[in-house]
C-alpha cells in the first residue's frame, strides 16, 4: 500500500465515483425529484415571477377581499385591498431567505458546539451538552419572541431569533457523529502525525461528518420558514417587509370573510417545506452508505 | 425406525426475491422417532434453518412458501394446517432453541415470565402455578438459586445462563420434539460442552426427540443418532451416525468429516487433499441444472454438470445423492 | 434504590437549569434597549423625567445589575415573581390562573399524538405493503410541512362554514349552566379542535417514529422466540414487540415537550384559548417584563418536570436502562 502523509491524500483516487452514485441515488428516488421540481417552482415564481406581475405587493390597488379570480386578481386582495399575488412572490424571497440565513446560524452553533463537545469529551462535552440541554428546556418560540420584543422586530432580529433557538439538533447529530469518528483509525494515524486540534476537527472528521449534517441542516431551512411564519402570525416581524408568515399575520383576523388570504400563503409554506424536506430524504439515502449497498 | 414421530417428506420450499426465485429446500425428506437425536449439518445457507422453521410453521411468508410436500406429527399433517392449529403445537409439541441467546430472549420481561408465559398458553395454568412451574424449570436446567434468578432480567445473565433459559422456555410444556439450531455456536467452548451434556440429560428423562442443527461434525459424532448432511438445500446424505461417519459417500460429508481432526474414517480419507472445502454454497439463484456441489467438488465428473443425483440406498439405510458414489457402487 | 437516587438527581439538575433560565432572561431584559420605566410611564399615558425616575425608585431599577438579579431570584424562591404592571396582579397569580389551561392543551395533544401515532405505526409496520403504511407516509410529511396555525385556520373554516360541529373559539361557553359534569362536557367540547391541531404536528412524527421501531423489532430474534413458544400474533405483537419499540417513541416524545409548548402558544392564539400562550402574547405586546419572565419560568418548570416524568416512564419500560 502506498504511504499516506496525509488524509487528504485518500479521496482524491475515489472522488468521482461516489458522487455520481449519490446522484444516482438521489434521482432514483421519485419523492425527491418532485420535492426538486417543486422548490425549483417555486423559485422560479418568486425571483422570476415579479418581472412578469408587476404590481408592488404595498399599493392599494382594488378594494378589499376581492375573491381570488375576481377582476383579474389570481390570489385576490387582502384587507387594505393589495394584491396577494404580489406579496407572495415578494414573500416568498423574504421567507426563504430568512430560513436560510436562520439555518446557517443555527448550523454554525451547532456544529461548533457539537464538534467541540464530541471531539474533546471529557469535561468540555460535559459542560457543552449541559448547555444544549439547557436550551432544550426553553420553548423555543416562546424564548424567540421574548427576543424578539425586546430587540424590537428587524428582518436580523427575526433571523437571530430563529437561529439562536434551533441549533441544539444539529450539535447533538455532530457530536455524536465526531464520537464515532474519532476512534477511527484515519484520525488515530493524522494524531499521531502530530496534527493540530483545529487541523483534525475541521479538516480530518468535519468533512467525514458531514453527510448526515448535511440531512439535519436541510430539514432545518423548512423548520425555520415554519418558525418565522409563527412569528409573524403572531404579529412579531418586521412590518416593514413582505414574508408570507406576514400576509397570514396581518390577514388573520379576518379568516372568517377572507379565508383565502390565509389559506394560500400558508399552502405556500406548506409546498416549501414540503419539497425541502422531500429533497432531504432523498439526500439521507443519497448519502447514507449503509442504505445505499442495498 | 416403524414409525416416526416427525416426519418431513419430500418438502420444497421457494422464496420469491427480487434476483428470482430461489429453491430454499429442495425435496428434503427426514424422519425423527422418540427419544432419538437427528443431526442436520451442514455450513450457513444450506438450508438447516429453513427445515426447522418449515416444521415450526414459521417460514416468513411472504416471500417464503412451502410449495410442496408434507410434515407430520404422530401421524398429523403440519402443511397447510391453519394458524391457530400451528400456533397451538408450536412451544407445546415442538420446542425450539436458537443460535444467539443474547438476542433470543425479550430483554424487557424476566426470564420467570417468559418461562411462565409458555406455560400459561399451553396449560391452563394460573399465573402463581405457571410461575412455581418456570422456577422448576429452572432448577432442571441447573441454573443456581432459580428463585432469585426467575425475577432476574435477560440482560443480568450470561450467554450460557440464557441458552439455559431458552431450553427451560422450549421444554416447559414437555414438547415432544425439540428443535435446537446451533445452540452452542454463540458459546464458549466449556459451556458448549455443558449445554450438550444437558441436552442429553434431559432427553433420556423426558424422551423427547431432538433435531440438532449445527455445522459441528464433532457434535454430531457425540450426540446424534441419525444424520442428514444438507448442500443448498438439498439432503445429500443421510443414515445413521456410524455408518455415515465411518464410511461416507458424499465427496461433501467427506469434506466435513476431514475439518474434524479427531474423526478417523474407514477407509482413511486424503486429509491434504480436503483439509477445507473450496469456494462457497453457491446462491441459491444461480443453480444450474447440474449437482450443486459439483463447482467445488474434487471428484466431480461429466455426469454432475448434467443432471441432479437422487438419494439412493446403499447397505445399512445408508442413502446418498452423488453420481460419483453411485458409479463407485455399481461398479 | 437506583430508580429514587436518579430521580432525585433530575431534580436537582432540573433546579440548576431553572436558575440558568432566570439569569439568562435577567441578562437579556437588561441588556435589551429601551426601558421598563418608559413602558411603565407609557401605559399611564405619558410621564415627565421625574415621574419616571419615582418609577425607577421603586421597582429597584437604578440599583446595579447583580442586586435586581439576586433580589428578583431570591423573591422566586418564595414564589414570588413580582408584579404585573399591565395585568395590575401578582404575576405568581396570573400565570398559574392561565397555567391549568395550557397543561390541558398541552397534555391531552400529546397523549391523543403517542397513543394514536404508535398505534398507526404499529399497524403500518405489521403490514408493510398495506395502505396505512402509505398513510403513516404521507401524515409524516404533512405533520412536518404544514404551519400549525395554518392547519388550525383551516379546521376553522371547516367547522365555522361547512359541518359547524364544534366551537372554534374559547374554552367555555359561558351560556352553558349546569353541574360540574355539564361543564367538564362543555369544556372538552371546546378542546377537541385545538388539541387536534396541536396532535397533528406530532402525531406525524410518532407514527414514523413508532413504524421504524416497531419494523426494527418485529425482526428481532426475541420475536421470533415468542412465535416459536406459540404466541399469539396480536400478543406477539402488543405485548412482545411494542414494549421493546416504546422506547424511542418515549424518548422522543420527551424531548419534544418544549416544543409542544410552543406549538400551544400559537394555537391558543387561532383558537383564543385562554392559556399561556395567549397571556405571553399580550404580555410581549404590552412590553410587561416581570410576566414575561414568569411565563418563560413556568414554562421551563413544565418542560423539566415532563421530563422527568420521561425518564421515569422510560425506566419502567426498559429495565436495561440505568442511568439517565
Amino acid at each position: 500500500m502506498a504511504e499516506l502523509n496525509s488524509p487528504d491524500d485518500l479521496p482524491a483516487v475515489k472522488a468521482t465515483h461516489p458522487a455520481r452514485e449519490m446522484a444516482v441515488m438521489f434521482f432514483r428516488n421519485y419523492n425527491a425529484v418532485f420535492g426538486l421540481i417543486l422548490l425549483i417552482a417555486i423559485l422560479l415564481f418568486t425571483f422570476v415571477g415579479p418581472y412578469i406581475h408587476t404590481v408592488d405587493p404595498f399599493e392599494m390597488v382594488w378594494a378589499p377581499f376581492a375573491r381570488p379570480g375576481e377582476e383579474g386578481f389570481l390570489f385576490g386582495t387582502d384587507y387594505l385591498g393589495r394584491d396577494i399575488l404580489s406579496a407572495m412572490m415578494a414573500g416568498g424571497r423574504v421567507s426563504m431567505a430568512i430560513g436560510l440565513a436562520a439555518a446557517l446560524i443555527s448550523l454554525i452553533i451547532g456544529v461548533t458546539v457539537g464538534a467541540f463537545a464530541g471531539y474533546y469529551g471529557g469535561w468540555i462535552e460535559e459542560l457543552l451538552m449541559r448547555f444544549t440541554e439547557f436550551f432544550q428546556v426553553l420553548p423555543t418560540l416562546l424564548f424567540s419572541m421574548v427576543i424578539v420584543a425586546l430587540f424590537g422586530a428587524s428582518l436580523l432580529t427575526v433571523t437571530l431569533a430563529i437561529g439562536v433557538v434551533s441549533w441544539t439538533a444539529v450539535a447533538r447529530v455532530t457530536r455524536s457523529e465526531f464520537l464515532r469518528i474519532r476512534e477511527m483509525e484515519y484520525v488515530a494515524a493524522a494524531r499521531s502525525g502530530s496534527a493540530k486540534d483545529g487541523y483534525l476537527i475541521f479538516r480530518v472528521i468535519l468533512p467525514n461528518a458531514l453527510p448526515p449534517i448535511i440531512v439535519q441542516a436541510n430539514l432545518m431551512v423548512g423548520s425555520a420558514i415554519l418558525f418565522e411564519a409563527a412569528l409573524s402570525f403572531l404579529g412579531l416581524s418586521d412590518p416593514n417587509v413582505m414574508s408570507w408568515g406576514q400576509v397570514i399575520g396581518s390577514n388573520r383576523e379576518y379568516i372568517l370573510d377572507a379565508g383565502y388570504a390565509v389559506a394560500i400563503p400558508g399552502f405556500a409554506i406548506f409546498l416549501t417545506v414540503l419539497a425541502i424536506s422531500l429533497i432531504g430524504d432523498g439526500l439521507n439515502d443519497a448519502l447514507n452508505p449503509k442504505l445505499r449497498q442495498r | 425406525m416403524t414409525h416416526p414421530l416427525l416426519s418431513v417428506e419430500e418438502v420444497v420450499v421457494d422464496f420469491e426475491t427480487r434476483a428470482g426465485k430461489a429453491r430454499v429446500l429442495d425435496h428434503v425428506s427426514l424422519e425423527v422417532a422418540s427419544g432419538e437425536i437427528l443431526g442436520i449439518v451442514g455450513e450457513s445457507g444450506c438450508g438447516k434453518s429453513m427445515t426447522a422453521l418449515s416444521i415450526m410453521g414459521l417460514v416468513p411468508d411472504p416471500p417464503g412458501k412451502v410449495t410442496s410436500g408434507s410434515i407430520k406429527l404422530e401421524g398429523r399433517e403440519l402443511v397447510g394446517l391453519d394458524h391457530e392449529s400451528l400456533r397451538r403445537i408450536r412451544g407445546k409439541d415442538i420446542g425450539m432453541i436458537f443460535q444467539e441467546p443474547m438476542t433470543s430472549l425479550n430483554p424487557v420481561f424476566t426470564v420467570g415470565e417468559q418461562i411462565a408465559e409458555s406455560i400459561r398458553l399451553h396449560e391452563n395454568a394460573s399465573p402463581k402455578a405457571a410461575m412455581a412451574r418456570a422456577v422448576e424449570m429452572l432448577r432442571s436446567v441447573e441454573i443456581p438459586e432459580p428463585e432469585m434468578r426467575a425475577k432476574a432480567y435477560p440482560h443480568q445473565l450470561s450467554g450460557g445462563m440464557r441458552q439455559r433459559v431458552m431450553i427451560a422456555i422450549a421444554l416447559a410444556c414437555r414438547p415432544r420434539v425439540l428443535i435446537a439450531d446451533e445452540p452452542t455456536t454463540a458459546l464458549d467452548a466449556t459451556v458448549q460442552a455443558q449445554i450438550f451434556d444437558l441436552l442429553q440429560d434431559l432427553q433420556s428423562e423426558m424422551g423427547t426427540a431432538i433435531i440438532l442443527i449445527t455445522h459441528d461434525m464433532g457434535a454430531i459424532a457425540e450426540l446424534a443418532d441419525n444424520v442428514a448432511v444438507m448442500y443448498a438445500g438439498r439432503v445429500v446424505e443421510k443414515g445413521r451416525v456410524e455408518t455415515v461417519l465411518s464410511a461416507p459417500e458424499h465427496p461433501y460429508t467427506k469434506g466435513l468429516i476431514t475439518c474434524v481432526p479427531h474423526l478417523e474414517p474407514d477407509p482413511p480419507i486424503e486429509r491434504e487433499v480436503l483439509m477445507e472445502i473450496p469456494g462457497v454454497v453457491p446462491a441459491l439463484t444461480e443453480l444450474g441444472v447440474g449437482c450443486a456441489f459439483a463447482p467445488r467438488c474434487a471428484e466431480k465428473i461429466a455426469q454432475c454438470e448434467s443432471a441432479k443425483p437422487a438419494l439412493r440406498a446403499s447397505p445399512d439405510a445408508h442413502l446418498t445423492a452423488c453420481w460419483v458414489a453411485e458409479q463407485e457402487a455399481g461398479r | 434504590m437506583s430508580l429514587w437516587k436518579a430521580i432525585v438527581t433530575r431534580i436537582g439538575y432540573g433546579l440548576l437549569l431553572l436558575l440558568a433560565v432566570l439569569v439568562l432572561n435577567f441578562t437579556l431584559i437588561s441588556i435589551a434597549p429601551g426601558d421598563i420605566a418608559d413602558s411603565i410611564a407609557g401605559d399611564m399615558g405619558g410621564a415627565d423625567a421625574e415621574v419616571i425616575e419615582e418609577i425607577r425608585e421603586r421597582y429597584g431599577l437604578n440599583e446595579p445589575f447583580y442586586v435586581q438579579l439576586w433580589k428578583y431570584m431570591s423573591g422566586v424562591f418564595r414564589f414570588d415573581l413580582g408584579y404585573s404592571y399591565f395585568f395590575n396582579v401578582p404575576v405568581t397569580e396570573i400565570v398559574l390562573e392561565r397555567l391549568p389551561a395550557t397543561l390541558l392543551l398541552v397534555v391531552s395533544a400529546q397523549v391523543l399524538a403517542i397513543v394514536s401515532g404508535t398505534f398507526l405505526g404499529v399497524l403500518a409496520a405489521k403490514n408493510p405493503r398495506g395502505i396505512l403504511n402509505a398513510v403513516v407516509t404521507f401524515l409524516a410529511l404533512f405533520g412536518f410541512a404544514a404551519p400549525v396555525f395554518w392547519t388550525g385556520i383551516l379546521l376553522i373554516i371547516a367547522f365555522v362554514s361547512v359541518i359547524p360541529i364544534f366551537p372554534v373559539g374559547g374554552m367555555r361557553d359561558v351560556t352553558v349552566e349546569g353541574g360540574f359534569f355539564v361543564q367538564t362536557l362543555d369544556l372538552l367540547y371546546h378542546l377537541v379542535l385545538p388539541m387536534v391541531t396541536l396532535a397533528s404536528i406530532y402525531l406525524a412524527l410518532y407514527s414514523r417514529l413508532a413504524r421504524a421501531s416497531m419494523q426494527e423489532v418485529l425482526g428481532a430474534d426475541y420475536v421470533r422466540t415468542a412465535r416459536a413458544k406459540g404466541v399469539p400474533e396480536r400478543t406477539v405483537l402488543y405485548k412482545h414487540a411494542l414494549k421493546n419499540a416504546l422506547g424511542p417513541v418515549i424518548t422522543v416524545a420527551g424531548l419534544q415537550f418544549a416544543s409542544v409548548i410552543s406549538g400551544a402558544v400559537v394555537v391558543e392564539t387561532v383558537f383564543s384559548w385562554p392559556g399561556l400562550g395567549t397571556l405571553a402574547l399580550q404580555s410581549i405586546l404590552a412590553r410587561d417584563t416581570p410576566t414575561i419572565m414568569g411565563i418563560l419560568f413556568f414554562s421551563s418548570l413544565v418542560v423539566i418536570v415532563f421530563n422527568i416524568l420521561t425518564d421515569i416512564a422510560l425506566r419502567l419500560v426498559d429495565p436495561r436502562i440505568k442511568s439517565g
